[in-house]
C-alpha cells in the first residue's frame, strides 16, 4: 500500500543543509501497524509528513496505493489527503471556535459531502469514540484525553486507509495514554493502517512492526506478530476518564 | 465546499475573534462614515448656491460693457468701447426670441420719506424688471412703460425699506425724494430675500434713465435679456451678439448668460463635493491599511488552524477563499455602518444647526459601498494569499 523508494527530505539551513530523510526505504502493506521510534532529530515527524503529503520528498519516489504520488499536483494531493489519510497530532490542533462535533464535521465540510450523510458519519465516529455526550463541548472545555479522542474522530470520520498519529500520546497521562492507544488500536483491528511515531519505547512496542529512525534513515525495521492484542488492563469498551 | 458551509465557516471565524473583527470593520467604517458625511455637506452647498443662483430665473443673458479679456482686463478702460445704452435695449427687446429686456443702472444714495431718511440700493431699471427677475407686486404697481428716455418720477419700494420709512402708514401715492429729486411711490415689492449677501428688500426701484441722471453715468451698468422657454439659449446668445455688433461696430461688450454661471458654479461645487469625498478616502485608506494590517496579524496568529485545514485536506483554493470572505465581509459590513453612520451624522447636523445644508448624494454612498467591497479585496488578497502559501508542516510546527 506505501512504497517508498529513496525518499529524501533536504532542508537548506542558511549554507547547511540538513538531511531530515536520507535515503529511507519502506514498504508498509494494508493494515499494517507500524511504530517509528529514534532519537529527537532522527527525522520521525518529516517521514510522517511526506507520507501525510503535507510535504514534498526533494528525492526518491512514493507509491500510495499503487499511485505516484510525488507527480501528483497540489489539488489532487489534497483530494488524497482529504480522502485516504488521516492525521492526529501531539498539540490535538482542534478549532478553538467549533464544537467538538463541528470539529469532527470539518474534513466532511471541506470535501463538500451532503449534509444528511454528514451527520450520519459524524454522529458515528463520536459514538465510536465515546464522544456523544461531548458532541457540543468546545475543546478549551475538554481534558487532554478527550481531546484527542476528537482529533481520532476527525481524522477517521472520512473512512481514510492511513492513520499517521505524531506523538499522539506526547500531552496526555498515563491513563489518557493508555485510554488513547487502546481507541487507535481499536480502529486498527478494524482494518485501518496504522503508523504512530513516539519515543516512548512502551507505546513503541505494543506495535506489529517496529521501525527505528536515525540520521534520517531506517536504522532497524522489526517485526512482531504477537504484539498488538489487546493488552490487559487496556479495554476499549471501559468508562473513560473525565 | 457547498456555499451554506462556506459561509457558516467564515461566520464562526468572524465570531470567535469578536474584537479583532469589531477593529478592522470599524475602521472602514469610520472612512466610509467620513466620505459620506462631507459629500453630505458638499452636496449640500452645491444645492444651496444653485438655488440662490436661479432664484431670479435662468433664462437671462447679461449685456455688459467692455470686453473681458482672457486676462479679465476690459477693453473699455482703453476708452475703445463704447458705452451701451438705453437704445441699445430698445433694439435688443426687438430681437427675435426675446420677450423682455430690463437695462440696469444702479448705485446707493439717501432715500426720504415720512421725515426718515436711509441710504439705500437704488436700483434703475426698466417695466420688464419683475418677469426678468421673478420679482411680485406686493400693492400698487410696478414701473409704466412709456418713452424709457424721458420717463415719469414714479419709484417702488422694496418690502423692508418701505417699513423702515413708513412702517405701517399706507404708502401708495406718497411722496419720496431720492438723491436731490422727488418721486411718488405706486407700488410695494412682496418680500424676495437676500441674494448671495445682498438684501433685494432694502433697496427702492426707479426708471433708468432718471437713475443714470442721478448718478451722473453715460451708459448703463447692464442690461438683462430675457428669453422664452422655446428659445435655445445659443441662438439668443447669437442674436444678441449680432444685434450689438451691428450697432457698435465691434464686439465691446460682454455676455454671460445665467445658465453658463449656474452650470460653472455646478462644475466648481461638484468639484468641490468631490475634493471633500476624496479627504474622507483618505480616511477610508486608513481604514484599508487597518484591514490589511489585522489581517496579516491574523494569518500569522492563526498558522496553526491554517496548518490544520491543510492536513485535513483543504486546497490553496479553499484556503484563499475562506481569508479573503472573511475580510469582504467585515469590510463591506464596516462600508454598511459607516454609511448608517454618516448618514445618520448628516441628518443630526441638519435638525442640530438648521442652516447647515446637507443632501447626502445617495449616488456616492453607493459607491462608497461598493469602494468598501473593493477595499476587503484588496487588502485581504495579500494576507489571504499568505495564508495559502504557508507551509503547512511549518504552521502546524507553529502552534
Ligand atoms: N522546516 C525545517 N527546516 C529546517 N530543518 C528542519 C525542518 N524540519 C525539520 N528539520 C530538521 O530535520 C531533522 C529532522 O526533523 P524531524 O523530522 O522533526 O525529527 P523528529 O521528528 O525525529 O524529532 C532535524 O534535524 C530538524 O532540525
Ligand atoms: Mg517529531
Amino acid at each position: 500500500m506505501i512504497e517508498l523508494r529513496g525518499i529524501e527530505r533536504h532542508f537548506h539551513v542558511g549554507d547547511q543543509e540538513v538531511h531530515a530523510l536520507d535515503g529511507v526505504d519502506l514498504a508498509i502493506g494494508a493494515g499494517d501497524y507500524v511504530s517509528v521510534m529514534g532519537p529527537s532529530g532522527s527525522g520521525k515527524s518529516t517521514l510522517l509528513n511526506v507520507l501525510g503529503l503535507l510535504d514534498r520528498p526533494t528525492g526518491g519516489r512514493y507509491r500510495l496505493e499503487g499511485r505516484d504520488i510525488t507527480t501528483l499536483d497540489e489539488q489532487d494531493q489534497a483530494r488524497t489527503r482529504r480522502e485516504r489519510i488521516g492525521f492526529v497530532f501531539q498539540a490535538f490542533h482542534l478549532v478553538q471556535y467549533l464544537t467538538a462535533a463541528e470539529n469532527v464535521e470539518l474534513p466532511l465540510v471541506l470535501g463538500g459531502m451532503a449534509v444528511v450523510e454528514r451527520r450520519a458519519r459524524v454522529t458515528a465516529a463520536l459514538e465510536e469514540l465515546g464522544l456523544t455526550a461531548r458532541a457540543a463541548h468546545r475543546p478549551e472545555e475538554l481534558s487532554g484525553g478527550p481531546r484527542q479522542r476528537v482529533a481520532i474522530a476527525r481524522a477517521t470520520v472520512t473512512h481514510p486507509a492511513i492513520l499517521l498519529a505524531d506523538e499522539p500520546t506526547g500531552n496526555l497521562d498515563r491513563r489518557s495514554t493508555a485510554d488513547v492507544m487502546g481507541r487507535l488500536e481499536r480502529l486498527w483491528r478494524a482494518g485501518l493502517t496504522l503508523i504512530v511515531v513516539t519515543h516512548d519505547p512502551e507505546i513503541g512496542d505494543r506495535a506489529r512492526r517496529r521501525v527505528r529512525m536515525v540520521d534520517g534513515r531506517v536504522a532497524s525495521d522489526e517485526s512482531n506478530p504477537a504484539a498488538g492484542d489487546p493488552s490487559p488492563g487496556i479495554d476499549p469498551a471501559a468508562p473513560f476518564p473525565a | 465546499m457547498t456555499p451554506r458551509d462556506f459561509g457558516r465557516l467564515v461566520a464562526a471565524s468572524i465570531a470567535a475573534h469578536r474584537l479583532r473583527s469589531g477593529l478592522t470593520a470599524l475602521g472602514i467604517a469610520i472612512g466610509i462614515a467620513a466620505v459620506v458625511l462631507l459629500t453630505s455637506l458638499g452636496a449640500g452647498l452645491r444645492e444651496f448656491v444653485l438655488a440662490e443662483f436661479s432664484q431670479f430665473g435662468t433664462r437671462i443673458v447679461a449685456v455688459n460693457p467692455g470686453r473681458t479679456m482672457t486676462h479679465g482686463m476690459p477693453l473699455g478702460m482703453f476708452g475703445s468701447s463704447r458705452p451701451i445704452t438705453i437704445e441699445d435695449a430698445l433694439a435688443l427687446e426687438a430681437t427675435p426670441g426675446v420677450i423682455g429686456v430690463v437695462p440696469y443702472s444702479g448705485g446707493n444714495a439717501e432715500v426720504e420719506g415720512q421725515g426718515r431718511t436711509r441710504r439705500t440700493m437704488v436700483h434703475g431699471v426698466g417695466p420688464a424688471m419683475p418677469t426678468v427677475f421673478r420679482m411680485e407686486v406686493q400693492s400698487g404697481l410696478f414701473l409704466p412703460g412709456g418713452d424709457p428716455r424721458n420717463p415719469r418720477a414714479f419709484a417702488v419700494l422694496g418690502s423692508k425699506l418701505r417699513r423702515e420709512l413708513f412702517g405701517d402708514a399706507p404708502v401708495l401715492g406718497a411722496r419720496v425724494r431720492v438723491g436731490s429729486e422727488r418721486y411718488r411711490v405706486i407700488g410695494v415689492l412682496a418680500p424676495k430675500g437676500e441674494m448671495l449677501g445682498l438684501d433685494m428688500d432694502d433697496g427702492v426701484f426707479i426708471p433708468t434713465a432718471r437713475a443714470q441722471a442721478l448718478f451722473n453715468r453715460d451708459g448703463l451698468m447692464e442690461i438683462d435679456v430675457i428669453y422664452g422657454e422655446e428659445t435655445p439659449a445659443h441662438e439668443v446668445l447669437a442674436a444678441v451678439k449680432r444685434m450689438m455688433i451691428a450697432r457698435h461696430g465691434h464686439e465691446d461688450f460682454t455676455l454671460t448668460t445665467q445658465e453658463q454661471m449656474v452650470e460653472v458654479m455646478g462644475n466648481i461645487l461638484n468639484v468641490l463635493t468631490f475634493a471633500v469625498g476624496a479627504l474622507g478616502g483618505i480616511s477610508l485608506l486608513v481604514g484599508a491599511v487597518g484591514v490589511l494590517t489585522i489581517m496579516t496579524i491574523a494569518v500569522r496568529e492563526r498558522a496553526g488552524e491554517i496548518g490544520l485545514f491543510r492536513a485535513l485536506g483543504a486546497s490553496h483554493g479553499q484556503i484563499l477563499a475562506l481569508f479573503l470572505a472573511e475580510a469582504i465581509l467585515l469590510a463591506t459590513a464596516g462600508g454598511a455602518a459607516g454609511l448608517v453612520l454618516g448618514a445618520g451624522g448628516a441628518a443630526l447636523l441638519h435638525a442640530l444647526v438648521p442652516g447647515v445644508p446637507v443632501e447626502t448624494p445617495w449616488g456616492y454612498a453607493a459607491l462608497a459601498l461598493v469602494t468598501a467591497c473593493g477595499v476587503g479585496i484588496l487588502a485581504g488578497i495579500l494576507p489571504a494569499r499568505r495564508a495559502a502559501r504557508l507551509d503547512p508542516v511549518e504552521a502546524l510546527r507553529a502552534e
